[in-house]
């Protein structure tokens, strides 16, 4: 990787054809949540949920650095503000986050002087019903999982909900996460304080 | 010992709340009363006097454009169906069943010829007429009388796309009614090609406090540095912090050229652009980091030539924040609509707006400058809105103390030189000022204090 080109600097990766791909893979779950590529390999689901369940994890312990190194050097954040994603280049998303901008969010919640989230939000990220699926390329995964957040914060607590899309792909006889997208089930409605991740 | 104080409002029984209404009490010169945002009796005769009794923005043409599209909304607490209807027209139609109440229409957005209510079956065609009832034979009045047809807003016209309505037959037209906040309104439409744009998309929040808040907030430069200093920091975090946007509030903002003005009929402004360089890229230049900006910068760059710097500044946020009281707020290049829901709940929309090029402006390079536009308009309702969101929350919960009862707006007050009057009347005052604060809230009062009559239409 040319020192220019690194992702946490620069935003060279999201491209017209990283769009196109994410656009076709993701917008229509149709093509990719086919009961022909679910995995049927208990081994290589329950390597799967293992991944999901550390994620979550580390988002309720706060371990965002932890978090943010299950991750592809060039990877997305997506939370989608229309049904499947729509095409990102022509709408705005609830959040669209690269390799340098997830750092940064990172960085401004730690900054102390993100009041969204002074105090910060006690979460349980609740992952269930992961079914995995086959793409073209042999070593790449598609997992579809569902969600519950409980949030507390300001002496409230809420559930936000909806089902993710993982993108993910061996690496070092591991997982390293290429695209999260998650589709909250409320996507297109007024949301209270939507300043963690989920 | 230190003086006691008298509240202005004590509370009281049910039948003195009258007097605690009091707006030349609750509104004064330099502050104004909690009770304007937590008062439930206050709040009911908003949803009437402003939302209703003046003007007050629907919805944007580009999401009706095509004869029998429609959008659902608001005006205050009644839903509404803004519809092309099948001739062309725009109408701003109550959705509400004429038999027994029902809403007529419970999709965000769609198209239709007709709506057929789901309870009993009464159709309505999109102007409003009722066209059908199931067995009429039951029925001995004559369905053909306009009582039957749909309520609708009386009065509703456009500005260059914006849809406005009111219920008030008095009310001066929207043109005068908005009077010279046109002007940055149309140099905000004028940089882009044809005049125009349309909406791509929305980032929807929702906070636990009073639609006030938001209003105060939106011409507000004295909370940036301070409520978004995270933000500040994060855009700090990659480059240098004289360049970006947000730093026109660094240190002293208000010996900076930026300016908030007060036009009158509730409506203000701030221009940050007297900051900004007048050349072609400097808006640009002082953008932040967002996904695919160097490869998308580049494809503008090498299809645009030297042309390109005009292209990228589509792209960039919109230093202007131009406020329609009492809920449309045009900033950056976001279209943000203020619907209240209740005393103490209020959803901010920011609707993303992009540039259409029909006669080819831009040279083909239009769904570069979309695809970076889309992500620099994400930034803000992400790692700004959702502070001052928080903050707007917090102010609701602190006015809870009932005993301590004001709340200051007298900032740049009394200070000679400071504010500037022209000869119609419009103010202008340093960046910080809540001049504008004391101002709209006067409007306020003068529309609360009055006594608008409302109508609604049907077809004849
Ligand atoms: S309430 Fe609509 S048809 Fe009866
Ligand atoms: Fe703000």
């Amino acid at each position: 990787m040319r020192p220019e080109r690194d992702p946490s600097l620069s935003s060279w990766y999201v491209d017209e054809t990283y769009y196109g791909t994410l656009v076709k893979d993701f917008s229509d779950f149709s093509n990719w949540q086919r009961d022909e590529l679910a995995v049927a390999d208990p081994a290589l689901r329950d390597r799967c949920r293992a991944l999901l369940e550390r994620e979550a994890r580390l988002l309720d312990q706060g371990q965002l650095d932890e978090w943010l190194a299950l991750y592809a050097p060039e990877c997305l954040y997506w939370v989608p503000g229309t049904p499947g994603g729509g095409d990102p280049r022509r709408e705005v998303a609830i959040v669209f986050d690269d390799r340098r901008q997830l750092e940064s969010r990172i960085f401004r919640l730690r900054t102390g002087y993100a009041w969204s989230q002074v105090p910060q939000s006690r979460t349980v990220h609740v992952v269930s019903n992961v079914e995995v699926f086959r793409t073209a390329e042999a070593s790449v995964w598609m997992i579809r999982s569902t969600f519950l957040v409980s949030e507390f914060r300001a002496q409230q607590s809420r559930i936000l909900s909806g089902w993710c899309a993982h993108r993910v792909s061996e690496h070092a006889g591991g997982w390293e996460i290429r695209v999260k997208q998650v589709n909250l089930i409320d996507f297109d409605q007024s949301l209270r304080n939507l300043s963690i991740l989920l | 010992m230190s003086k006691l104080e008298q509240p202005a409002a004590p509370p009281g029984t049910l039948d003195e709340a009258a007097p605690r209404r009091n707006l030349d009490v609750l509104v004064q010169e330099d502050r104004v009363h909690r009770l304007i945002y937590t008062d439930p009796g206050i709040f009911a005769e908003e949803m009437t006097k402003v939302f209703g009794g003046i003007w007050v923005y629907l919805a944007h043409e580009s999401q009706i454009p095509r004869n029998d599209d429609f959008v659902t909304t608001r005006l205050g607490l009644r839903p509404i169906i803004v519809v092309r209807d099948s001739a062309g027209g725009i109408r701003a139609l109550y959705n509400r069943c004429t038999h027994r109440g029902t809403t007529l229409c419970r999709h965000e957005r769609g198209s239709a010829k007709a709506f057929q209510c789901p309870y009993h079956g009464w159709t309505y065609l999109n102007s409003g007429k009722l066209s059908g009832v199931p067995w009429p034979d039951g029925y001995a009045c004559d369905f053909k009388d306009a009582q039957f047809n749909l309520a609708q807003v009386p009065r509703v016209e456009s500005y260059r796309g914006f849809i406005f309505g009111t219920l008030n037959a008095d009310a001066p037209s929207l043109a005068e009614h908005l009077g010279p906040v046109t002007q940055p309104i149309d140099e905000w439409l004028d940089r882009h090609p044809g005049g125009r744009v349309v909406f791509a998309g929305a980032n929807r929040l929702k906070y636990q406090g009073n639609w006030k808040l938001a209003y105060d907030n939106s011409c507000d430069g004295y909370h940036v540095v301070f409520s978004h200093r995270s933000l500040l920091e994060m855009e700090n975090r990659l480059a240098d912090e004289s360049k970006k946007g947000m730093s026109f509030y660094r240190s002293k903002p208000d010996d900076a050229p930026m300016y908030c003005r007060y036009f009158g009929n509730g409506h203000h402004f701030k221009d940050k652009r007297p900051n900004v360089e007048q050349r072609p890229g400097a808006l640009w230049e002082i953008e932040g980091a967002h996904p695919g900006m160097e490869y998308f910068e580049n494809e503008i760059r090498q299809r645009l030539g030297d042309k390109a710097n005009r292209a990228l500044d589509l792209a960039a946020s919109e230093p202007v924040n131009i406020n329609v009281f009492p809920n449309l707020l045009i900033l950056g290049n976001h279209v943000q609509v203020i619907e209240p829901i209740a005393v103490n709940e209020t959803n901010l929309v920011w609707h993303g707006t992009a540039v259409i090029d029909e006669a080819g402006e831009l040279e083909g390079a239009v769904d570069a400058v979309n695809a970076l536009r889309m992500r620099t308009m994400e930034s803000f309702p992400n790692f700004g809105e959702v502070d001052d969101a928080a903050n707007f929350e917090e102010i609701q919960r602190g006015l809870a103390a009932i005993e301590d009862e004001w709340v200051y707006m007298h900032r740049g007050m009394d200070i000679p030189g400071r504010i500037k009057v022209d000869e119609n009347g419009v103010i202008t005052a340093p960046a910080t000022d809540e001049v504008f604060m004391r101002e709209y809230i006067k409007e306020w009062r003068r529309i609360m204090q009055s006594r608008p009559a409302l109508r609604v239409r049907r077809e004849p």
